[in-house]
């Protein structure tokens, strides 16, 4: 039976990650991305949703993005909520984000500045 | 009406409240015991806690101290979860010390939900709340194991927890173990 992750695994985890720690502490160059952790977002799919954008931001090795959560906004039919807030930039909130969606948010949003406005939440 | 396809998505949602109370260390304990047939999922914390009035609202179905939404959802999804599979949902809380919600199944009960990804629960609560701490605890029968981060950040010193190769660590350190007390189960 192969081992058990174990501690040692991770202080390796460590020695390999400490010198390519970011270290760029400004905050404002940093584009930020918030999924809504309500618990309609969550029965909605927002954990997978939220799961999906680290994985596509780690694939493309993006360590100048912050993705944190945040509860709910009232707006549950649009749930998973995602924003999406680029520095010097307004706030773009997408609704009804799954998976999918969110993996090209990253691709065409995040890297590539283009907001997919057929997403962002309709005027209410 | 919304429903909860897993259990470990209960588990999210009902820290979610903990975060949302200021906590800053929360504990999940998850039992399961075959030969009684019960799962327990405990889930406590030391956030600000809820006096005697809120509490008698709590158990009120939709009683919430949101303002963006008329009513509460989380603890009645739970409850009712926990009712139809011959279960019951406990609630103590103290203020300024903190909260232990209590929810037991019947485990083999045909209804219950399954317990889905505690692994993906315990890496988005970590990525999301990285200066937070959880101890997610798991028994089945005579199995245990034990995630606790506070231990994880000792062996990180200066790496951030959220370092994909450390949330990617956490996952498979759930699974294995998950796998290994599941045993013949
Ligand atoms: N761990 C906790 N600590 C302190 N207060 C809590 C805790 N859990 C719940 N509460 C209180 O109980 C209320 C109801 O919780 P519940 O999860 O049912 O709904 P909600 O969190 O308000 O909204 P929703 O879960 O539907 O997004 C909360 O608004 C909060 O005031
Ligand atoms: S979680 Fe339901 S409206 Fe936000
Ligand atoms: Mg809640």
């Amino acid at each position: 039976m192969a081992a058990i992750k174990s501690i040692e695994e991770l202080e390796k985890i460590r020695e390999q990650a400490k010198d390519l720690i970011n270290l760029r502490k400004d905050n404002e160059t940093k584009t930020r991305v918030v999924v809504g952790m309500g618990t309609c977002g969550i029965a909605a799919g927002a954990r997978q949703t939220m799961l999906a954008i680290l994985d596509e931001l780690k694939k493309r090795n993006l360590d100048n993005v912050i993705v944190t959560e945040t509860g709910c906004i009232g707006l549950c039919k649009f749930e998973p909520l995602v924003d999406v807030i680029k520095p010097n930039q307004p706030k773009v909130t997408y609704v009804n984000v799954n998976e999918d969606k969110a993996r090209q948010i990253v691709v065409k949003h995040i890297i590539n500045n283009q907001i997919i406005d057929d997403w962002v939440i309709p005027n209410i | 009406m919304i429903m909860m396809k897993e259990l470990s998505l209960h588990v999210l949602d009902i820290v979610e409240n903990s975060i949302n109370a200021g906590a800053t260390l929360v504990e999940i304990n998850i039992d399961e015991d075959t030969k009684k047939d019960v799962m327990i999922i405990e889930i406590i914390d030391n956030g600000r806690g809820m006096d005697e009035t809120t509490l008698q609202k709590v158990k009120d179905p939709f009683f919430t101290t949101r303002t963006t939404r008329k009513v509460g959802l989380g603890l009645p999804l739970f409850e009712q979860a926990a009712k139809s599979c011959g279960g019951e949902l406990e609630i103590y809380s103290k203020v300024g010390e903190g909260t232990r919600i209590k929810a037991s199944f019947v485990r083999s009960h045909i209804d219950r939900p399954p317990l889905g990804n505690m692994s993906d629960t315990m890496v988005l609560l970590v990525a999301a709340n990285p200066g937070k701490d959880f101890i997610y605890r798991h028994r089945i029968d005579g199995g245990e194991f034990v995630l606790d981060t506070r231990e994880i950040k000792k062996t990180l010193q200066d790496v951030p927890i959220s370092n994909p190769m450390v949330l990617d660590w956490i996952k498979a350190f759930v699974e294995e173990n998950l796998k290994q007390i599941s045993g013949g189960v």
